[in-house]
C-alpha cells in the first residue's frame, strides 16, 4: 500500500484482481484506496506514507518493552464456519502479542493475491479484518499488496505483523513453569482444526463445527488484572495444546500432568476425531490459550476467565510437577496414563 | 458420547483387572514368567497405548504387539512401486492418509508429492472413483491396502468401476490377509505367545470360523476383540479365564458387531474381485505364502500392476532392524538396537516405527522414552558382560 495518492473515491473496476492491480500504477492505486484504505479506515493508514508513524511517547506511556511479531496465513478454504482468513490474520497476530503480556496496538497487512481472485471476496475479507481489529482495539496502519500469476499462489495469502507494549512488571515466559503451578485452558480444544477439516467437505458431516478464532487480548488483560504474575501463557495454534504443553515442560524442565476428564472437548470434535483417528490434543485452535499460574492465584484467574466471553468454558486441566523432566503426561479417563509427545509431521487419518 | 463412554468406564476396567489378577494365581505358567498375549491388530495397539492400558495390568501379563498394521508391514519395494506410479505425468494417485509417510527405498509418497507428483489423500476408494469421474483425461490409481477390513470397500469400488465401464480407474492392490500371517507367527520356532486378541474389524467381515485353527491346532485361546479400551480389558480377562480353566477356544467379545458367519455380502465382493497371491512380502517378516491377494483376470483392466509398468523390485529391510523379533514377541520394541536412535517416527527404518499403530511408534510416542532407552542400554551392557 505504498502508492501516494490522496484521492479516496472508490474507483476500482472489474470483478477480479488482475496483474495490473499489483503493477504499481493506477489500477493498484485504485485497489489500495478503494479496498484497503476505505476498508481499514484509520488516519495513520490514510496518510498513505511508505511507513506508519507512531509516537514513542504514546508507547512509553504504556510500558517499558516493545513487543513485535509476524505471522503468515495460508489457510484453505479462505472462508469456513465462524471465520475466514482475514479474521484469522488479525486475531492470530493480536494473540501472539497478547500471550507475551503485551497490549497489542498496531498491525501491518501484506497481501499476496493470485490473479483472478474475486474483488468481492477481497472486500469481504478486508471487512472481516477491520471488524476483528476493531473488536481487539488495534489498528491496521500499513501494508503491502502483491498480485502473482495464476497458479503462483493459492488464491490469497496474508501476512500480518504486530506491535504492542508489555507493561512494567509483567514477565510471562515459557521457562517460568514451577512444580505446584496450575494449568488452565480457556475452553473447548480442537474446534478450529475440526472446522477446517469439515469445511474442506471431505467428511460430509451432519453437524457443523465452528472455528474458535478470536482475539484473546481482552481475556488476557482480565487475567493479568487479577494475577500479574502469570508464569506462562501461549495460544495453542498448530500442533494444538499438546505442543504448547511440551514447549512449557521442555523450556522449564518440569513435567506437566493433565487429566483427560478435565479437558473440554466438544462432542462433535470428539466424534470427528474418533472417525478420522485424530487426537484433539493435537488439533489446531485459533482462540485457545494455555496458562500456567501459581496455585494460590488459580481460583481467581479461573473466575476472571469464566467471566469473560472468550473464556466462559475455562477449566483447570492439570498441574506442574518436578519429574520426569521435560515431559507431558496425560492421565486417561480410563484410569491409565501416557506420555503426550510433540507431533511428528502432521496428523494423518488412519486407514482403519 | 452415547455408545462410546460406556466402553471407557474406569470402574468396570478396575473390576476386570482385579479379576484378572485372581485368575493369574490359578495359572501355573504365570508364576514362572509373564504371560504373553498378542493383539494382532494395529487398532488394538493404538487403543492400548492411547489409554495407557498396559501399565494398568498386572506385571504378570505382557502385551505383544503383532503385525496387524497394514501400513507398517508394507515392504519398501511396494512403496517404490507406488512412487513410480504416482510420478507418471498422466496419473492421479489416490491413497489413505497414513500411507503417505511410509518410507520407500528412496522416498515416501509425501516426499513424492512435494516433488510434484499428483497424490491425493482420500477417505474411501469411492472417493478415488469420484476423482476418476471428475478427471476423465487422467488415469486415477487407487492404492488399495489393508486386511479384510478394507477389502470389501475396494472390491465394491472395482465392481462399480466395471459397471460404469470406466477406463481411467485402476487399483494398485496391496491387500493382505490375516490368517496366513497369524499362522506364520504361530509356526515360528521362537514363538512364545500364550494367547491372542483377534482383530475385530477383520472378523466383522470373515466371521469367527477362520480363527478356529488357533484354538484347535495350536491350542491357544483367541478372543475376537473390539476397539474400545474396555473391549480390550474384557478380552484379556476372557483369554486369561480360558488359560485358568485350561480351555482354548475362539470366543467373541465383539459380538455386538461381529456375526459368527461374518459379512456374506462383503465376502462375496472380495471373492468376485480378488484371488490369493502365491507369495506376498511383509516388511519385517519376509515372504508369507498366500498372505496377499491380487485381482482376478476378469478385472485385469482395473489392475494397475498390469495396466502400467511397475519396477516391482525387492528391497531388503535394513539389517539393523529387529522388526521380525518384535513382531513375534521375542524382544520388546524398545529392546531393538536401533529404537529411538537411528529409527524414530521422523526417520523410520523399520516397519513398526512408521504408522501411529505400529508398536515401536506407539512406544516412542506414548512411552517414557528416556526410561525405555536406559532400560535397553542396561540390558545391552548386561548381555555384553555375560
Amino acid at each position: 500500500m505504498s502508492a501516494s495518492n490522496t484521492a479516496a473515491k472508490p474507483r476500482l473496476k472489474g470483478k477480479t484482481i488482475t496483474l495490473a492491480h499489483g503493477a504499481g500504477g493506477k489500477a493498484m492505486r485504485d485497489l489500495i484506496n478503494d479496498v484497503f484504505v476505505d476498508g481499514f479506515a484509520n488516519e495513520t493508514l490514510a496518510a498513505l506514507e511508505d511507513q506508519a508513524r507512531i509516537s514513542l511517547d504514546s508507547l512509553n506511556a504504556l510500558g517499558g518493552t516493545l513487543a513485535m511479531t509476524t505471522d503468515s496465513y495460508v489457510v484453505d478454504p479462505l472462508f469456513f464456519p465462524g471465520g475466514d482468513i482475514g479474521k484469522l490474520a488479525v486475531a492470530g497476530t493480536v494473540n501472539d502479542l497478547a500471550v507475551g503480556g503485551a497490549v497489542p496496538l498496531y498491525l501491518t497487512c501484506g497481501m499476496i493475491i493470485e490473479e483472478g481472485f474475486a474483488v468481492d471476496d477481497l472486500r469481504r475479507i478486508v471487512a472481516s479484518m477491520k471488524a476483528t481489529a476493531d473488536a481487539a482495539g488495534v489498528k491496521i496502519v500499513t501494508g503491502d499488496t502483491k498480485v502473482v500469476h495464476k497458479g503462483a499462489a493459492d488464491k490469497l495469502f496474508i501476512n500480518t505483523a504486530g506491535v504492542g507494549v508489555i507493561p512494567h512488571g509483567i514477565d510471562i515466559r515459557t521457562q517460568r513453569a514451577r512444580a505446584g503451578d496450575v494449568v488452565i485452558i480457556n475452553g473447548y480444544v480442537g474446534d478450529h482444526g475440526a472446522a477446517i477439516a469439515d469445511a474442506r467437505g471431505d467428511m460430509a458431516l451432519e453437524s457443523h463445527i465452528e472455528t474458535d478464532c478470536c482475539a484473546l487480548n481482552g481475556l488476557i488483560a482480565a487475567m493479568l488484572d487479577v494475577c500479574p504474575d502469570i508464569h506462562c501463557l501461549r495460544d495453542a495454534t498448530r500442533g494444538g495444546i499438546a505442543t504448547v504443553l511440551n514447549e512449557f515442560a521442555d523450556a522449564s524442565d518440569t513435567c506437566i500432568r493433565i487429566r483427560e476428564e478435565a479437558l473440554p472437548v466438544r462432542a462433535e470434535v470428539r466424534g470427528l476425531s474418533e472417525l478420522l483417528g485424530l487426537d484433539p490434543l493435537y488439533l489446531a485452535n485459533e482462540g485457545k490459550l494455555v496458562a500456567i499460574v501459581p496455585a494460590d492465584a488459580s481460583a481467581k484467574v479461573l473466575s476472571a476467565m469464566q467471566a469473560h466471553p472468550a473464556g466462559e468454558h475455562s477449566a483447570i486441566i492439570g498441574h506442574v510437577v518436578e519429574a520426569p523432566h521435560g515431559s507431558v503426561i496425560l492421565e486417561t479417563g480410563f484410569g491409565g496414563e501416557r506420555i503426550v509427545d510433540m507431533l511428528v509431521g502432521e496428523q494423518l487419518p488412519r486407514i482403519c | 458420547m452415547k455408545y462410546v463412554d460406556e466402553f471407557r468406564d474406569p470402574k468396570a476396567a478396575r473390576r476386570l483387572i482385579d479379576e484378572i489378577a485372581v485368575l493369574l494365581d490359578r495359572i501355573p505358567a504365570a508364576k514362572q514368567r509373564p504371560l504373553q498375549i498378542m493383539e494382532f491388530c494395529g487398532g488394538h495397539t493404538h487403543t492400548i497405548f492411547r489409554y495407557g492400558i498396559e501399565q494398568m495390568l498386572p506385571g504378570r501379563i505382557e502385551l505383544v504387539h503383532g503385525p496387524g498394521c497394514p501400513v507398517c508391514v508394507l515392504p519398501m519395494g511396494r512403496v517404490d512401486d507406488c512412487v513410480a506410479l504416482a510420478e507418471r505425468p498422466d496419473v492421479i494417485f489416490a491413497t489413505f492418509g497414513d500411507a503417505m509417510r511410509v518410507p520407500g527405498s528412496k522416498k515416501s509418497l509425501l516426499q513424492a508429492k512435494a516433488d510434484g507428483a499428483d497424490i491425493r489423500m482420500v477417505y474411501s476408494p469411492l472417493d478415488a472413483l469420484e476423482l476418476a469421474r471428475r478427471n476423465p483425461d487422467r488415469q486415477v490409481i487407487f492404492f488399495g491396502l489393508g486386511f479384510e477390513t478394507t477389502m470389501p470397500s475396494t472390491a465394491l469400488t472395482v465392481l462399480q468401476a466395471q459397471r460404469e465401464n470406466r477406463d481411467n480407474f485402476s487399483l494398485f492392490c496391496n491387500h493382505i490377509t490375516t490368517v496366513p500371517t497369524i499362522k506364520a507367527i504361530l509356526d515360528s520356532p521362537d514363538m512364545q505367545l500364550d494367547g491372542f486378541l483377534a482383530p475385530g474389524h477383520v472378523s466383522m467381515v470373515v466371521g469367527e470360523g477362520p480363527f478356529e485353527f488357533v484354538a484347535d491346532t495350536y491350542k491357544k485361546p483367541i478372543v475376537i476383540t473390539g476397539f474400545e479400551p474396555l473391549d480390550i480389558v474384557q478380552s484379556l480377562w476372557m483369554v486369561i479365564r480360558q488359560l485358568a480353566e485350561g480351555r482354548c477356544e475362539v470366543e467373541n467379545q465383539y459380538a455386538r458387531v461381529v456375526p459368527k458367519q461374518g459379512n456374506p455380502a462383503g465376502l462375496d465382493a472380495i471373492h468376485q474381485v480378488f484371488e490369493l497371491r502365491e507369495f506376498f512380502e511383509w516388511r519385517g517378516l519376509g515372504s508369507i505364502d498366500h498372505s496377499g491377494v491380487k485381482m482376478r483376470d476378469a478385472f485385469a483392466r482395473f489392475d494397475a500392476e498390469r495396466k502400467f509398468a511397475v519396477p516391482n523390485l525387492k528391497i531388503a529391510d535394513p539389517k539393523s532392524c529387529q522388526c521380525g523379533e518384535v513382531l513375534k514377541g521375542v524382544i520388546r520394541p524398545w529392546e531393538c538396537k536401533v529404537f529411538g536412535g537411528t529409527c524414530t517416527p521422523e526417520t523410520p527404518l523399520g516397519a513398526l516405527m512408521v504408522s501411529s499403530e505400529g508398536a515401536c511408534a506407539a512406544y516412542y510416542n506414548f512411552g517414557n522414552l528416556p526410561e525405555l532407552l536406559a532400560k535397553r542400554n542396561d540390558k545391552q551392557r548386561h548381555e555384553a558382560s555375560a
